[in-house]
């Protein structure tokens, strides 16, 4: 141990550490200004992201690290952060979807009959975000459990804000009891992978457990274990049943912001720990991803079919999404051959960006709706399309990207992105089944959509309200990125082009 | 004055495309009132650019792919913008810009009940891209963007404007139809990557080249299966036309018009352009079950149709007949079958969207199109229309001198000597319950002349029966007449084109 008190590269941590500084300067902010300065706050906070967004795009491209310690002699020194490409793409994910989810927010803070209050909600979405940022960087097992509860600690308090709301405290106590429950029984498989390997960090996991030798019961117990708490935080199957009474019972806004930035941490950390930590053992953890990802859609779509409430539906059909993005994993079963799990986490990568704006577009249009009509029927949007065309509009492209159907030409790619992994990985059955619930989802994706444009039944008014600009903004911003998708698939299918190596 | 080939083709997908956006954004008075001039204008744009592209690259006799555009679009996915035509696509894409124009020029008139012209204008622009682009797609891709983007627009065209007089069943016919397609095409996308997992590359022309080649038996089979498959619930061979007849009896006049005469051929152009290329081998294996699955198809339909009591119904079952033969040319993998293939597509096209507009004609005139309710003697009533509805029931039960008697005859003289790889007695077999097929198809079309058109007028006053045929109507409908008697007197206009790209196809699989 030559140096304890080490140099720390601030580049590096620059997006983490500025939307943590901004997190604190709402909360503080919010203490000095008078009420109803929200635009200050939410400015703030805006900004911070946006900054935190540069310093990613001043990164890109770039591998740094920082944290490290040295290992024996001649060794590699092992480090707790590191920054490559995948971080960065999930960083810039992250902090888009705060960016829309803080300018969804701003009505919400301003107005209504029970606003949330603005300095709380602002700083404990940034801190959730700051979770979320560490995540993609994590490199050892300590600091991914750390940053999954920065993550989750204030998502509770997030879907508990509406202050004398019995459904919103209840929901936040599901979510938080399973949470503890699920992190209890991750934090003691990751003991017993310590006890199994001697390490925290994650590439030095990946030396012991390389050697064919030391391959033991508990080993193998403490790697499944420990993708308990990950599989958690995606919302797969069976530790998915907190989704939709937490989404139903938060705050509309706080439940897009657990379905796109929440759940993207929760994938960029079952990527790293399973590619970086535990690629020896892939021949437990790919067929057992394989396995929860088709019943995670499966189970989702099912639900869905039957869902009458729009957060209930975008909520039961985002554990169905979580299965396509775990999909790519599950193939990795014959060890990690460089080349086809660099093409697996592309894959992924591509699903996560797709799926986080197009279903920003449509949970920021159901943000909207839901203000001028809280009972949140999918019944509520009949006729949609001619009192409000652009809203319509903008859903009927987030569900059918969610489908995977033109005009939502980007849900299509995406689809056929993890379909094509889970063929050129050989499980042709994985992929039929990915096939088979695309069908079984259009169901609930058309339903909704076509009643965006039906007629309005008799005496049914027209749902028709004026769109404040910051959330106009939000709904654009996801739309222009859907579309852009569309357009160009390159962009989002070159961003992490991994297949030289793992996680650089 | 050089025309560059390669634009014409982006004329005719982008034409259509740009209209349908500025309908979509437009102000809803000026769009309604613009809308149908538009949907002309666009579609007549369309079909000249396609007729253009015929004249250009029609004089090719070798079989090459003529006006070829290939350019990156997502190097990562290998999706590539890649257009071109040759001579079994050629006579599709103008096909289809016929019938879209066809229909535009009836929608001036024959406004959809239901309204909302805007959108039904910029629904068949859409439709008319998707289809289009199927026809001119050498990426397998692309092929597959083309290949959905039909199916919001033709939900919508029968869940909206479909039958008046039945709002729910016409929602459950749209839903069939889309759920049960979409699961076709997803396991047809699934089949492609198998492709692409093996050969690393989804270009058309190369895999055609190859012939196969570089994709493991197993492969062959796995990819054939899941191509195959999912392509034949489109066409849609028995057992899995179940979603047809709902969706076409329950459509539109222009939306059966469409479905029945293009979207049917997506599927059967689909089997011809890439399974037997692609993966000859593993479509050389199921080409047995596929012909006995299409005279099973041959004569389920004709038997359903003795059935049916509905004059709309009995044309959408006549389709599944239809495509029986359409589908049995190309299981005999012999160059008549494959030709015949193609030809009977392209006259069960013409026919059928003919007749479909005649069945609209009959039912927006009478208010049903239920035989019973109908009774006899359209002859007295209205004797043009009932003078068409026998042409085109004449012509669809395959009388030699009109269309549809070349494509029938190829595939069956294609089932008389199968490829060498495929035993000849059992397509003998198939071949003899085609012919029984053929006889119960005159059959019932027989009946229908006689049961509709001939007879004593029993309508009485109850129903309110306009008048004879419109010089508006003629303006639609003559194209397809005489398209229907140009094919039965010509068929060498369009076989010189088709039998070139056949030969090439089969030469390079090598089969």
């Amino acid at each position: 141990m030559t140096a304890l008190a080490q140099g720390v590269d601030w580049l590096t941590v620059g997006p983490a550490v500025l939307t943590a500084v901004t997190a604190l300067a709402v909360l503080v902010a919010d203490l000095w200004l008078p009420r109803r300065a929200a635009v200050v706050l939410t400015t703030i906070a805006v900004a911070g992201a946006l900054t935190a967004l540069v310093v990613v795009g001043v990164l890109w491209g770039d591998a740094r690290r920082t944290f490290c310690i040295a290992g024996s002699p001649g060794a590699l020194e092992s480090c707790s952060y590191v920054v490559n490409q995948i971080t960065l793409v999930f960083q810039a994910v992250v902090l888009v979807g705060t960016i829309v989810v803080l300018l969804l927010a701003h009505r919400d803070e301003v107005s209504g009959p029970n606003p949330l209050p603005p300095g709380e909600t602002g700083f404990l979405i940034l801190a959730s975000a700051t979770g979320a940022l560490v995540l993609a960087a994590g490199r050892d097992l300590a600091t991914i459990v750390v940053a999954l509860e920065v993550v989750s600690l204030p998502a509770f308090a997030l879907v508990g804000l509406r202050r004398r709301d019995a459904r919103g405290a209840e929901a936040a106590l599901t979510f938080f009891l399973v949470s503890v429950v699920s992190v209890a029984v991750m934090l003691y498989g990751i003991s017993l992978v310590y006890g199994a390997t001697g390490s925290l960090h994650l590439d030095r996991i990946a030396t012991v457990l390389a050697d064919p030798a030391s391959r033991t019961s508990v080993a193998t117990a403490g790697v499944v274990l420990t993708l308990v708490g990950l599989a958690f935080k995606v919302g797969a199957v069976p530790f998915h049943f907190w989704v939709p009474d937490t989404y139903a019972g938060a705050p509309v806004v706080v439940a897009a912001f657990l379905s796109v930035v929440s759940k993207a941490a929760g994938i960029v950390g079952l990527v790293i720990v399973v590619g970086e930590g535990f690629p020896a053992y892939a021949d437990v953890w790919g067929p057992a991803i394989a396995v929860v990802s088709v019943a995670t859609m499966t189970l989702g779509n099912v639900a869905a079919l039957r869902q009458r409430r729009a957060v209930r539906l975008l909520a039961w059909s985002s554990v169905a999404q979580s299965g396509y993005m775990l999909a790519p994993l599950g193939v990795a079963s014959s060890g990690v051959a460089g080349a086809r799990f660099g093409a697996a986490l592309s894959a992924v990568v591509a699903y996560v960006c797709v799926y986080a704006v197009v279903n920003l577009a449509a949970f920021g249009v159901v943000v909207v709706v839901t203000r001028s009509r809280p009972a949140g029927l999918i019944e509520d949007y009949r006729g949609l399309a001619y009192s409000e065309p652009a809203s319509a509009a903008a859903l009927a492209f987030g569900l059918l990207a969610l489908a995977g159907l033109p005009p939502g030409v980007a849900g299509l790619w995406a689809k056929v992105v993890v379909i094509d992994s889970a063929v050129s990985g050989g499980a042709v059955w994985l992929a039929v089944a990915v096939a088979v619930n695309t069908v079984i989802a259009l169901a609930y994706y058309l339903r909704w959509t076509a009643l965006l444009f039906a007629s309005r039944s008799a005496g049914q008014e027209a749902v028709s309200y004026d769109v404040p600009a910051s959330s106009g903004l939000a709904v654009g911003i996801a739309l222009a990125a859907g579309v852009a998708f569309s357009v160009l698939p390159q962009l989002v299918l070159g961003l992490a082009d991994v297949s030289a190596g793992l996680l650089g | 004055m050089v025309v560059n080939g390669q634009v014409l083709l982006h004329v005719a997908l982008g034409v259509p495309l740009v209209v349908c956006i500025g309908l979509a954004v437009m102000p809803r008075r000026t769009g309604d009132r613009l809308a149908p001039w538009a949907g002309v204008a666009a579609s007549a744009v369309t079909l000249l650019a396609l007729l253009g592209a015929a004249v250009l690259a029609g004089r090719d006799r070798g079989g090459h792919f003529r006006l070829v555009t290939d350019a990156a679009w997502a190097p990562a996915l290998d999706l590539r913008w890649h257009l071109g035509v040759d001579g079994i696509s050629l006579p599709f894409a103008v096909l289809t810009a016929l019938l879209v124009f066809c229909c535009s020029l009836y929608t001036l008139r024959v406004r959809p009940e239901a309204g909302r012209l805007r959108a039904f204008v910029a629904i068949v622009l859409l439709l008319e891209v998707g289809m289009v682009g199927t026809f001119l797609a050498l990426n397998l891709l692309l092929f597959f963007l083309f290949f959905e983007i039909v199916l919001v627009p033709m939900w919508f065209l029968i869940a909206w404007w479909g039958d008046p007089h039945d709002q729910p069943g016409r929602t459950t016919a749209a839903t069939t139809f889309i759920l049960y397609t979409l699961l076709g095409s997803a396991l047809m996308l699934v089949g492609f990557l198998v492709v692409h997992a093996q050969t690393g590359t989804f270009d058309m022309v190369e895999l055609a080249a190859r012939g196969g080649e570089g994709i493991s038996r197993g492969a062959q089979l796995v990819a054939a299966l899941a191509i195959v498959g999912g392509l034949a619930v489109k066409v849609p061979v028995w057992p899995l036309h179940s979603w047809l007849p709902d969706a076409h009896a329950k459509a539109p006049t222009v939306g059966s018009v469409l479905l029945a005469g293009v979207l049917l051929k997506m599927g059967s152009y689909g089997l011809v352009r890439v399974a037997v290329p692609v993966v000859p081998d593993g479509v050389a294996r199921l080409a047995p079950v596929l012909g006995g699955l299409a005279v099973v198809g041959i004569v389920y339909g004709a038997l359903a149709c003795l059935g049916q009591r509905d004059l709309k119904r009995l044309v959408a079952f006549s389709s599944v007949g239809h495509m029986g033969f359409v589908v049995l040319g190309v299981a005999t993998l012999t160059p008549a079958g494959l030709n015949g293939s193609v030809f009977a597509g392209l006259a069960h096209g013409v026919i059928t969207g003919l007749l479909f507009f005649l069945a609209g004609a009959i039912k927006d005139r009478h208010g049903t199109s239920d035989f019973d309710e109908l009774g006899g003697g359209l002859y007295v009533r209205l004797p043009r229309l009932g003078a068409l509805l026998t042409f085109a029931a004449i012509a669809s039960l395959g009388l030699p001198g009109l269309a549809g008697f070349w494509g029938e005859f190829l595939a069956l003289i294609g089932s008389f000597e199968p490829a060498e790889l495929l035993r000849r007695p059992y397509f003998l077999v198939l071949l003899a319950i085609a012919l029984v097929g053929l006889v119960l198809t005159a059959w019932y079309l027989l009946a229908v002349v006689r049961r509709v058109c001939q007879g004593e007028d029993t309508i009485g006053p109850r129903l309110a029966v306009l008048g004879d045929v419109t010089p508006h109507e003629v303006a639609c409908w003559g194209p397809l007449v005489a398209l229907t008697l140009l094919l039965g007197l010509w068929p060498g206009l369009v076989l010189t084109v088709v039998n070139p790209a056949v030969q090439a196809l089969l030469a390079g699989a090598s089969l």
